[in-house]
């Protein structure tokens, strides 16, 4: 797999991931191109597109596209398997994905499309399993909070005042 | 204190990952200035000594990054810091962001090798995974070298998701550094018998990457694989079998009889479309000789092509395009369904299936296959209708016109194409409609008949994408202007008043194919004048003018004598070779007869009126055009302009005058009328594109000048790109300046010469021309092709033209009923043109070098791990348990099969990289040596047939473990 996106379905992106070296004057390009294939296909054609001697395998969920990019001589059916995969890991993870979980989680996506895939190849075949890690990591992440200085936790105290004060004066 | 407590107003007051976000919906508007005033707050923040603030910062900072696509690389040095935070939280904002933004030339890279370090050896396992996952996407040769110890120890790491992702990295560390192989392929292929699927899917992983590379090496691990192919029942790994299998099987003939029975127990039973998909897709393309196998994969590809699903409707073609070039008959078994596909809504599908099409046309069913083609391009959306149309055209282009047997036939079919009214192909068109008139004498008289119908269409003249087209009718037209019935109403076509809608360049061809049409009409104008002045019946033999005029001397020479120039008698010598070869060789006379034929029914056209009246009409056209900007137009124009003054004046002066005195009076204006006639009667041939390398370079010619300063000369005007086409398309460029140089020899005199500027310029410039009269008119200047006298003095390229001609005349005869083939003139060194393919050398040959040298000898390899010895050792034992091999018996007889070409390589030091670099060329010889060490063996251990790569020549010590080959 040389890249996967997210785009939605008006063109913004939602996620990005390069498994090939591409520089960021190409990496907008190739999403420009690509979401201009792709959001403008009708709904019932195949999923996927051949761009520049690649295959691009994409799928609609609800207002998201999922695109990821493979050689000519990949699985398409595999990847579409893949993504179809990745989607139910975040359902599973998000409890009914939404693209507004995706939005502001965006890092966690990450995550979980790291435990899913590396260097462009499957890893992880087994969606509990990649559950089982993601809990494992969150939960760390939540130990190591709470480990954390006292000093952020008041100022994590603070900031929330701060957010009621806020609110109230307004 | 002050510092402390800024930092706690930072933080205080920082907006998180989220509140961006949020506030990045509400701004609708301006997103860049909010994008860029969140950048400056970020520059301030990731500056703070907090770490909480400095990786929230940057967390923002790769969210910006990744989606909006804004640059980070300034921030690489504090990506680093975050990395090298102890906090798992902030460890993993920093590697998540040193993925997104590093890259192989990132300075800091140098830096966080240690901490990668560090992380991969931590005890705490999701470190290591993050440093995997760090790794895995950064990973450059530096780094490769240096954490390849820490790698091979994750290796063999308890915890299967480590392993699991250890093995995934080892694929760009291997890339990167290719002699880690040395070091950690041993453990990956024991990973391959690794109980858990989640392990195997990796390791398979890894080799079907490897393997897409260069296939060899791994050729020795197809036991391994097989196995996994009869028992795992995990589909992704045994899609990713089927794909190294694909590889191996066209290597070793062997291979396929073993793995086909598997394959096709996958076909039939396997639920799963992938998988059965990936089982047909090796079929076709590494089983093709196994029949059976075949069958059933393409029994399932017609499933495919009915079902319901457009994905696989679109594999089951692709699938079928794969197919084609060995197993056409699958193609055409499935025609229907493929035709069928042409009406899918989906544009991939269609595109799919027309390429399948064009895979299938042949001699037998072009017109067919192309009649349906076309229906489906008149009622398809534009950009579908062009596709269609532009792989008609280079299918029956392909090869000069190889599988177009009705000549008449196709160029209808360009005649039809271009009328249709989506027709984007313009350049295709035209250079196909030039091309055939040059090659295919026999297709001439059609063309003709189809450049009049497009020309006589006013309507046409205002579809932009037809110009091109229109301007390669008018010269075609213009150029065989002997094969047009009715010449008048051609100038008619070509002067009608919509012509003003043509750009100027193409313009000009229209003018320069009426000066064509004109002289020719003018020319039998006169031939019939002289013809009844000296009571010529038309039934003589010799119907063209030139024919006549010979005839004319022998009949009348005091005539001749008394009122010829000079000039004139030389212009009829000039005549004579070609009319020995009428009269000599009689191959020529079916073909003369059809042309003359057709000749003397226009010239029963021309009464002095009609002439008189297409005199004064193209004098009161071209005077307006004699103001016309564009140079090329504004010069042609003048050239015919004067040119039908010229003659208009006699003619108009003479008539009504006695038949001496006419036959007197217009031989001046005959004269320039013939000798314009003869420069345009010269036929022209295709040119190869190597015609000019043949002629030696003159000396004194710098060619590699620089031309930089011919820009500033030629800005304004424009080059023969408009001249050329009077030849054709742009192969034929040379050609142009043949001809036009040409009536510039023969006719001095001429006053419409329509190349007078470019010779001007060619003068004043010559310089930047290349040698021209030496270089262009050697390939060029043959005279037609029915001419054997000449052609034997000329170079071989009219040789082959010669040949080619009589052979399909002679070929006309004797098959009168059947129609032939018409010839088609290939020049022969066109073809052989073309750089031979290289062979496809290894990517990266020292990889797979590598892993080679690790199957072939892994004792040799001890020495140059030089990291882990103990390691190694132990790999080594148990490498060599797996293996099965009784080594002992072999080595002796190992010893005295490598011992003979060691000879040639007295240095056993260097053979580390000796051998990695001539990687290849062990290939071979291990082949052959293992034919040996085969039937050595075979009686030695009887049923247990050992395959046994032997090692290389160079490889001395090493013995070849053996491989127990149960596939064999």
């Amino acid at each position: 797999i040389h890249f996967v996106l997210l785009i939605s379905r008006q063109g913004k992106v939602r996620l990005t991931k390069w498994y090939s070296p591409y520089t960021q004057k190409e990496r907008s390009k190739v999403i420009r191109e690509l979401s201009g294939v792709i959001l403008s296909r009708a709904p019932k054609l195949c999923n996927f597109v051949e761009w520049r001697g690649h295959k691009v395998v994409y799928k609609r969920y609800a207002s998201l596209y999922f695109c990821m990019c493979i050689d000519d001589t990949d699985n398409e059916l595999e990847v579409l398997e893949m993504i179809h995969h990745f989607v139910e890991i975040l359902d599973r993870y998000f409890g009914s994905v939404c693209e507004l979980d995706l939005i502001f989680n965006f890092h966690k996506a990450y995550y979980i499309l790291d435990e899913l895939l590396i260097a462009g190849e499957l890893q992880e075949s087994s969606k509990k399993t990649v559950a089982r890690l993601i809990a494992a990591q969150d939960s760390l992440v939540e130990t190591a909070k709470e480990e954390a200085s006292s000093l952020s936790n008041i100022i994590a105290q603070a900031t929330k005042n701060e957010d009621m004060f806020g609110t109230i004066s307004v | 204190m002050a510092g402390s407590s800024s930092s706690i107003m930072d933080n205080l007051f920082q907006r998180t990952l989220d509140d961006l976000i949020k506030s990045m919906r509400l701004q609708l508007l301006n997103e860049s200035t909010f994008i860029s005033k969140s950048i400056e707050d970020i520059r301030r923040e990731i500056k703070s000594t907090d770490p909480q603030t400095k990786s929230t910062a940057l967390q923002k900072l790769t969210y910006l990054s990744a989606i909006h696509g804004v640059d980070m690389s300034w921030a690489s040095f504090h990506v680093v810091e975050v990395m090298s935070s102890s906090l798992f939280s902030h460890k993993r904002i920093g590697y998540h962001a040193a993925s997104i933004s590093f890259h192989d030339s990132t300075p800091v890279l140098l830096l966080i090798t240690n901490q990668l370090r560090k992380d991969l050896s931590s005890t705490n396992h999701f470190h290591a995974s993050l440093a995997l996952h760090c790794l895995s996407t950064i990973a450059t040769l530096d780094l490769a070298r240096d954490l390849t110890p820490d790698l091979f120890n994750l290796l063999s790491s308890s915890r299967v998701f480590i392993r699991n992702k250890a093995i995934a990295v080892v694929l760009r560390v291997f890339d990167k550094y290719p002699d880690a192989v040395r070091v950690c392929f041993k453990r990956l292929v024991e990973n391959l018998e690794s109980s858990d699927p989640q392990i195997v899917t990796a390791v398979i992983g890894v080799f079907c990457e490897l393997s897409s590379k260069d296939p060899r090496p791994y050729l020795q691990l197809a036991p391994e694989f097989h196995r996994i192919l009869v028992n795992s029942k995990n589909n992704w790994i045994l899609i990713k079998v089927l794909k190294i299998f694909a590889r191996l099987a066209p290597l070793e003939p062997r291979l396929g009889k073993k793995i086909v029975e598997p394959i096709c127990d996958h076909i039939r039973r396997s639920g799963a479309k992938s998988l059965v998909f990936e089982c047909v897709r090796t079929v076709i393309t590494s089983l093709s000789d196994h029949e059976s196998a075949v069958k059933l994969a393409v029994l399932k590809i017609r499933e495919l092509l009915v079902d319901q699903d457009p994905n696989l409707r679109y594999l089951g073609l692709h699938a079928l395009s794969v197919a084609a070039p060995k197993h056409l008959w699958a193609v055409l078994e499935n025609k229907d369904a493929v035709v069928k596909s042409l009406d899918d809504e989906d544009s991939n599908i269609k595109i799919e299936s027309l390429r399948l099409l064009m895979a299938m046309v042949s001699e037998s069913n072009v017109v067919e296959i192309s009649r349906v083609l076309l229906n489906y391009a008149l009622k398809s959306d534009p950009e579908f209708c062009n596709e269609i149309l532009g792989s008609i055209l280079t299918t029956c282009g392909r090869n000069d016109y190889e599988i177009i047997v009705d000549f008449d036939w196709y160029v209808s079919l360009l005649g039809e194409m271009a009328t249709i009214p989506h027709c984007q192909k313009d350049e295709e068109i035209e250079n196909q409609l030039i091309d055939i008139g040059m090659r295919v004498k026999d297709a001439r008289l059609q063309l003709v008949r189809v450049a009049r119908d497009l020309l006589i269409d006013p309507a046409l003249l205002g579809n932009v994408y037809l110009h091109k087209i229109l301007s390669a009718a008018a010269w075609v037209a213009g150029e065989y202007v002997q094969l047009v019935r009715n010449p008048l109403e051609l100038i008619d076509a070509l002067v009608q008043p919509r012509t003003n809608l043509l750009p100027p360049s193409i313009r000009a061809v229209y003018i320069n194919s009426v000066l064509k049409v004109l002289s020719f009409c003018l020319d039998c104008y006169l031939d019939q004048d002289e013809g009844t002045a000296s009571s010529y019946c038309g039934n003589l033999a010799g119907g063209q003018s030139e024919m006549f005029h010979v005839k004319k001397h022998t009949e009348a020479p005091e005539l001749v004598a008394t009122t010829c120039e000079g000039s004139n008698y030389e212009q009829d010598e000039g005549f004579n070779p070609r009319n020995t070869t009428v009269e000599s060789s009689d191959d020529l006379s079916d073909e003369n007869d059809t042309d003359r034929a057709v000749t003397l029914l226009s010239m029963k056209n021309f009464t002095h009126e009609s002439i008189v009246s297409l005199l004064n009409r193209i004098e009161l056209i071209f005077s307006s055009l004699t103001a016309n900007q564009d140079v090329e137009v504004l010069e042609r124009a003048r050239n015919i302009f004067a040119f039908v003054q010229m003659v208009k004046a006699e003619i108009i002066d003479n008539s009504g005058q006695n038949v001496d005195t006419v036959d007197k009076k217009y031989t001046q204006v005959s004269a320039v009328i013939k000798s314009i006639r003869d420069t345009f009667s010269m036929e022209l041939g295709p040119v190869s594109i190597s015609a000019q390398g043949r002629v030696a370079v003159p000396d004194g010619l710098v060619l590699k000048e620089n031309l930089d300063d011919l820009k500033a000369i030629c800005g304004d005007i424009e080059l023969p790109s408009s001249s050329s086409f009077y030849t054709g398309g742009p192969q034929f460029g040379t050609a142009s300046d043949t001809s036009s140089s040409n009536p510039l020899k023969n006719d001095e005199s001429g006053p419409s010469n329509e190349s007078t500027s470019l010779l001007e310029h060619r003068k004043r410039h010559g310089l930047y021309y290349l040698a021209s009269d030496k270089s262009e008119t050697v390939p060029n200047d043959y005279p037609p092709a029915n001419d054997p006298k000449a052609n034997s003095s000329t170079n071989d390229e009219a040789d082959e033209l010669a040949k080619l001609t009589e052979k399909s005349l002679l070929l006309k005869k004797r098959t009168n009923q059947v129609k032939p083939r018409p010839v088609v003139v290939k020049l022969d060194d066109e073809a052989a043109a073309p750089i031979p393919d290289k062979r496809p050398e290894p990517i990266n040959d020292s990889l797979s070098g590598a892993i080679k040298d690790v199957l072939l000898g892994s004792e040799i390899n001890l020495s140059v791990s030089r990291r882990n010895p103990l390691d190694k050792s132990s790999t080594k034992r148990k490498g060599k348990k797996k293996l099965g091999t009784d080594l002992p018996s072999e080595m002796k007889e190992n010893l005295g099969d490598a011992e003979k070409p060691d000879l040639e390589n007295p240095n056993p030091s260097s053979k580390n990289k000796e051998r990695r670099r001539r990687g290849k060329e062990k290939i071979v010889e291990g082949e052959e040596s293992d034919q040996r060490g085969k039937k050595k063996s075979s009686h030695r251990h009887g049923k247990h047939k050992t395959h046994q790569r032997a090692n290389s020549p160079l490889n001395v010590v090493s013995q070849a473990p053996v491989i127990p080959d149960f596939l064999l």
